[in-house]
């Protein structure tokens, strides 16, 4: 079988997987957010915190629970850094200096996971499983939290409220995310992936070097960095490492892991707003655009110009050879497809236009099918905007699932949708402007550049995974990019609250054959196509200056 | 028949329409040059800001002009004309929209002469007149409640209710419609229009208007669009736009450090005209920006919105705002009244029955001979179906003289003649029976069930009897009346189910009479025996249910309704209750229009839905163009990207911009005609739409700046 065969091969098996796991996961996460009974456990949770998980919200509180919890977490994960060299299997780590301290505490409090520092040479094991681990579950819990509050936006009926944020996140860590980590870990460790409490185990190499190999609980963190589309790696290398992903099938395993619940949250949708047919589209839409971007990935990795990708028929440097080119290919495009940011090969290495590929994946706002719960969030915002101006053709004021799109709803969309470039052109703008950043650059011309924006449309989307190629461990880079990752992540999260507000406070207007049909094929090409317009006419002339300058020839 | 609201001089025909078809306005060239002036003396930034995106064309061509002055050349020159046009035709837009609201402004102004009041002091309707005291006041100081007496030959002084005569109404001067209506105290035919001109008789008009406020001044401000109100949709779309403004404006501004590091990092690539080493220049960066801006979009928008309103203007209908026409394109439910909307006004004679071996013939002329005193509209119907059908001609009473005429009461219920011996009486089934029984007849068992069976199928049964002297009476037959339904009426409703609107249709007749019109009109639901509250339910409960509710009226009973319903037409010819109550009044009192408001509702969303896709699809090439030509000097590989294979980079830049400003010129037209609408479903419309304006809107700018470039690289500066 040749190369690109077995890619496709690879590709097509996750296709199929994901297509048969996505309508009983998606049905299993309606159960649990319809579902009216708490367990045991999540009961000593709300009398411990002291919460009422019955009470419904308005959007209003509903933003307020998401803000507090999340400030709350930076503080905690920034304090437990600052102190670390004082606590338990610290290994030795000196306490984290401020600027990355703040830099990595929100990182994976907004589930980005940007790292600026190596995690098996700065952070001790408490913090690693204490601080970091945690966050890598509530953090993907608080973006399924909001998705679900926003799709209770379009199924209530003029109540106004969105459900209870403490019991959505509540319930999506015990009853989802937990269960599916707990297995999938158990999966990892007999394939291979370390499980201990080493702090390092000193080998003498076959050239007869020293070298120390750091263990750790790194099966238990594998499998919720990719299952919460976090992305932050317990090894500097992340998924490149044997010891995180061992082996080929491991590799399926985990990107698998980390497209699961963004594929199946639009059956959830589908199923909260009583047709089913709405997530069917919903997940077709996602669909396209990442089988779109997964076979530009492999063309452009395959098939690129070059003396070197020429010579060996493909894009080699920074791929490892236990994966190969076309299923490093697939697991960057899905990282970056998602918001989790993990990698197994080293993107700054790609092709321009693979590398391009990469980027206009985040561009899109991750919506295929992007992070936990942010990506559905993400796309519903999308077909508010294209129901607005596609809605106006059929000559009625736009209405999706029955809501009507009105000022109010279309301020909130535009905000949402504005947020994520004004921190990408911005932050790349002002790096680019200011000279002593421009130094941190260790490539020059076109392909720094890429870097740069990589690292700001990275930050902005939540995304974590890093070009590299740059020094980023940095205080401006490091205030830069936590800010870029703070305002991306929660901005959005109030205006699309918001939104949901809104529409949750409309009485549905009845289906008719003058209404928008959602569900078909027209609509989900109509879409796709906006979110690539859209994409395009933002991000065009930085992409020009880019990757397209060093890619077209 | 609609006319319009001006005859213009020369008499233009009016507005054509084909069934199933909202037709547009006219654009005249001339036209366009009369609304330059107004379209400079909108360069004024003091208003031109309330249109965010052709305000920051307007900035960006200030900045050029200050950046070509400094640094004079061809391409700087051309570049600032230009983006001066792109101002200037967005405002000409407007400008040719707002005229032809002006034109029909002036016309109702000279309606509106100050006129002089004759109004009664210490008189209360029903007083005799003569106890009245006359004042003269000046029209415009008339207050609410003040009595007003309007003679032949005067001009009605302000808007209100007659209370007491009745009188011809010459109503032209704002119907348009030359032959006078009747006005009177009391019903619904009772509300008068100021600056109508009373023709005949004498009436005391109880004033119901605010000074400055009448009927006439509020057309006068609808049709020039003085205080026109953005709409809900509007506002909508306007966000959006700004939106998207913000984000070129950013993409472009963030543009420049990258722009900088690019020329720097390539010390060898010489200045261009697009970039040098202090970045991508001024001029070249404003291009880009008003290119890239919905700028096609923002220059047609308010237009759009103008020219719909006066769409609904020619059609003689006055919405009094902007929010209920496109209520109009959102409505669920329309309900109809039967008489007058869904059937001709009266019923008709439809077939005549015999029975006990009578001829058609002989029942036919016995029918006809018996209706010639019955002045009803069903009496003379049967004269006309006995000609029509039967070739009988119409006898005039004179030619009998020596019949004895039995007229028509609502007492009797029954019309006849008694001549040479015979008497011949037609009427309501109970009555002519009885009378047939108390002249010794016994009507056979056959009659009883021909009635029962007509008003089964909803129709009117009518029976004729006859009594020869000496002999019992007996009965000749019975007259089937029915209603009949407007033609195409079937049509239209069939097109209004594609469009997904439900149409109820409202009468006050009994359910088996309301059903069997219903289904030969085709309407999808009906309402039977319905009473004012009735209706007034009906709204509430199809409102309940999300859906939006159109409906007409004309009496005082249907205020309340009107009032209640999302899209409420009053007829001009109805009560000033009515009237108030709507948000839109039909001049034409046709309540067929209703169908029409909602075609043009539709039509008007449609249009700014479907330009703004185009706009933002021109988008597309326009990076090609420009992208290009402005970095292929520093990165050859960009010259990829010039698809088109534009002659140089200036001349891809001044193509690009010129496209832009040519564009809103050529879509002047469809803004104020609005695009083709056919009543269809929503999916087809919209595959419709998307492949002309989306599809269309992606490829027409390649050929048309490739085209525009041809002509361009011969000017000098282009290379």
């Amino acid at each position: 079988m040749g190369t690109a065969a077995a890619g496709v091969v690879f590709l097509v098996s996750l296709v199929v997987v994901l297509a048969a796991v996505h309508v009983p996961f998606g049905d299993y996460m309606y159960r649990v957010f319809t579902s009216t009974r708490h367990l045991r456990v999540e009961r000593v949770v709300y009398r411990l915190s002291g919460v009422d998980p019955d009470a419904e919200q308005r959007w209003s509180a509903y933003a307020r629970g998401v803000l507090a919890f999340s400030v709350v977490s930076v503080l905690f994960l920034y304090g437990l850094q600052r102190v670390q060299s004082h606590l338990l299997l610290s290994l030795g780590f000196a306490n984290v200096k401020p600027d990355l301290a703040w830099n990595t505490a929100v990182s994976f409090v907004t589930n980005t996971n940007w790292q600026a520092y190596s995690g098996e040479s700065t952070m001790g094991h408490l913090v690693q499983m204490a601080g970091l681990a945690v966050q890598n579950f509530v953090s993907a819990a608080v973006g399924i939290a909001v998705a679900i509050a926003v799709v209770r936006g379009f199924a209530r009926r003029g109540s106004g409220e969105l459900g209870n944020f403490w019991a959505d996140l509540v319930r999506t860590v015990v009853r989802i995310l937990l269960p599916v980590a707990v297995v999938g870990a158990v999966v990892l460790v007999a394939a291979g992936v370390v499980q201990n409490f080493h702090g390092g185990t000193e080998v003498q190499t076959l050239a007869g070097a020293h070298q120390v190999i750091t263990g750790g609980p790194v099966a238990s963190q594998e499998v919720i960095k990719e299952l919460g589309t976090n992305g932050g790696g317990f090894y500097n290398v992340n998924s490149a490492h044997p010891f995180e992903n061992p082996t080929s099938w491991t590799n399926w395993v985990e990107i698998f892991l980390l497209l699961g619940i963004g594929f199946s949250l639009p059956r959830t949708f589908g199923r909260m707003v009583g047709d089913r047919r709405q997530g069917y589209a919903i997940v077709a839409i996602m669909t396209v655009l990442a089988v779109g971007s997964q076979v530009a990935i492999l063309a452009a990795q395959l098939a690129h110009h070059g003396t070197v990708p020429v010579a060996v028929g493909s894009a080699m440097e920074g791929v490892d050879t236990r994966f190969g080119v076309p299923d490093s290919a697939v697991f960057a495009s899905s990282t970056t497809l998602t918001s989790t940011g993990a990698v197994d090969s080293f993107h700054d290495s790609y092709t321009s236009l693979g590398g391009a590929v990469l980027l206009m994946n985040m561009m899109l706002g991750e919506v295929a099918p992007g992070g936990t719960g942010s990506g559905l969030y993400g796309l519903l915002v999308l077909a508010v905007l294209t129901v607005f101006v596609a809605g106006l053709m059929v000559g009625r004021t736009p209405e999706y699932l029955g809501k009507k799109i009105g000022a109010r709803e279309v301020k909130l969309a535009s905000l949402y949708f504005l947020t994520m470039p004004v921190l990408v052109l911005v932050g790349t703008g002002l790096a680019m402007a200011l000279p002593g950043e421009r130094a941190g650059m260790l490539s020059s011309g076109a392909h720094g550049l890429a870097e740069v924006l990589y690292a700001f449309t990275s930050a902005a989307n939540n995304n974590g995974s890093a070009f590299a190629g740059i020094t980023v461990n940095t205080v401006w880079y490091n205030t830069a990019l936590g800010l870029a990752m703070a305002f991306g992540r929660f901005l959005p999260m109030i205006f699309v609250l918001g939104l949901a507000g809104s529409l949750a406070a409309q009485r549905p207007v009845p289906v008719s054959a003058g209404t928008l049909p959602t569900h078909r094929p027209q609509f989900v090409g109509m879409v796709a196509g906006v979110t690539l317009v859209l994409v395009a006419l933002t991000f065009l002339p930085a992409l020009a200056l880019g990757p397209l300058a060093e890619g077209l020839h | 028949m609609t006319t319009q609201l001006i005859k213009a001089p020369g008499g233009t025909a009016p507005y054509p329409r084909q069934p199933g078809r909202v037709g547009g306005g006219l654009l005249d060239p001339a036209m366009l040059v009369r609304a330059l002036p107004d379209a400079a003396r909108k360069l004024n930034p003091a208003t031109l800001w309330r249109n965010p995106v052709m305000f920051i064309v307007e900035v960006g061509a200030v900045w050029s002009t200050v950046l070509a002055v400094r640094d004079p050349g061809w391409f700087a020159g051309l570049i600032v004309l230009w983006l001066w046009l792109t101002v200037l035709f967005a405002n000409l837009a407007e400008a040719v929209a707002e005229g032809r609201g002006k034109a029909q402004a002036e016309t109702l102004r000279r309606a509106k002469q100050d006129v002089v009041a004759r109004r009664l002091v210490g008189w209360e309707p029903g007083a005799p007149v003569r106890s009245a005291v006359e004042e003269l006041v000046p029209g415009p100081r008339l207050q609410p409640g003040d009595l007003v007496v309007v003679e032949a030959g005067e001009t009605i002084p302000g808007d209100g209710d007659v209370v007491e005569g009745i009188a011809s109404v010459d109503e032209s001067a704002i119907t348009g419609e030359s032959a006078p209506v009747i006005r009177e105290s009391g019903g619904d035919r009772s509300a008068v229009t100021g600056g109508t001109k009373v023709l005949s008789d004498r009436i005391v008009v109880r004033v119901t208007q605010e000074p400055g406020e009448s009927f006439i001044d509020r057309m006068i401000a609808l049709v020039e669009g003085a205080n026109r109100q953005k709409t809900p949709n509007e506002i909508a779309l306007n966000i959006l736009l700004a939106a998207l403004t913000i984000i070129f404006l950013l993409a472009v501004a963030t543009l420049q450090p990258l722009a900088i590091y690019a020329k720097t990092g390539q010390p060898g690539v010489p200045d261009s005209v697009a970039l040098t080493g202090d970045g991508v220049t001024g001029l070249v960066l404003v291009a880009l920006l008003v290119c890239l801006i919905p700028t096609t979009i923002g220059a047609l928008l308010s237009a759009i919105g103008i020219a719909g309103m006066d769409r609904l203007v020619q059609r003689n209908v006055l919405a009094m705002s902007g929010r209920a026409v496109e209520a109009a394109g959102d409505v669920n439910t329309l309900l109809l009244d039967k008489t007058g909307t869904i059937t001709l006004g009266n019923r008709q004679a439809s077939r005549f029955v015999p029975v006990g071996g009578v001829e058609q013939a002989e029942l036919a002329s016995a029918a006809q001979l018996s209706s010639l005193a019955d002045e009803t509209p069903e009496g003379r119907s049967v004269v006309v179906f006995a000609k029509t059908e039967y070739g009988l001609r119409e006898r005039s009473p004179g030619e009998l003289v020596h019949a004895e005429w039995v007229a028509f009461t609502a007492q009797t219920r029954m019309s006849g003649i008694n001549v040479d011996g015979v008497q011949v009486r037609k009427g309501a089934a109970t009555a002519v029976m009885r009378w047939v029984r108390e002249l010794g007849g016994h009507p056979t068992e056959d009659v009883g069930a021909i009635v029962d069976g007509i008003s089964a199928s909803g129709g009117t049964p009518l029976v004729v009897a006859e009594c020869r002297d000496g002999t019992p009476a007996r009965v000749l037959g019975v007259v089937h009346l029915k209603d009949v339904v407007k033609q195409g009426m079937r049509e239209r409703f069939e097109e209004m189910r594609r469009m997904g609107i439900r149409t109820v249709m409202i009468t006050g007749d009994n359910p088996l009479t309301a059903k069997a019109i219903a289904d030969e009109a085709g309407v999808d639901d009906f309402l039977a025996e319905a009473r004012p509250e009735d209706k007034m339910a009906l709204i509430k409960r199809e409102q309940e249910g999300g859906k939006l509710v159109a409906m007409t009226g004309d009496g005082t009973n249907d205020a309340p309704a009107l009032a209640q319903a999302d899209v409420g037409v009053a007829m001009n010819t109805g009560t000033s209750a009515a009237k108030e109550a709507g948000n839109m009044v039909d001049l034409d009192s046709n309540p067929t229009k209703l169908i029409e408001i909602v075609e043009i509702g539709k039509q008007l969303l449609i249009t700014r839905g479907a330009l703004t896709t185009f706009s933002i699809a021109n988008d597309i090439a326009k990076y090609f163009a420009i992208i290009p030509a402005m970095f292929a000097a520093v990165y050859p590989g960009l010259d990829t990207l010039n698809i088109m294979r534009l002659h140089s980079p200036q001349s891809a830049i001044l193509s690009a911009v010129v496209f832009n400003a040519v564009i809103i010129v050529a879509l002047i037209p469809l803004a104020l005609r609005g695009v083709r609408y056919r009543p269809s479903s929503a999916s087809t419309l919209l595959s419709r739409n998307l492949y002309l304006y989306g599809l269309g809107g992606i490829v027409a700018p390649f050929v048309g700046i490739k085209l525009i470039d041809l002509i361009i690289q011969l000017l000098p500066g282009m290379s």
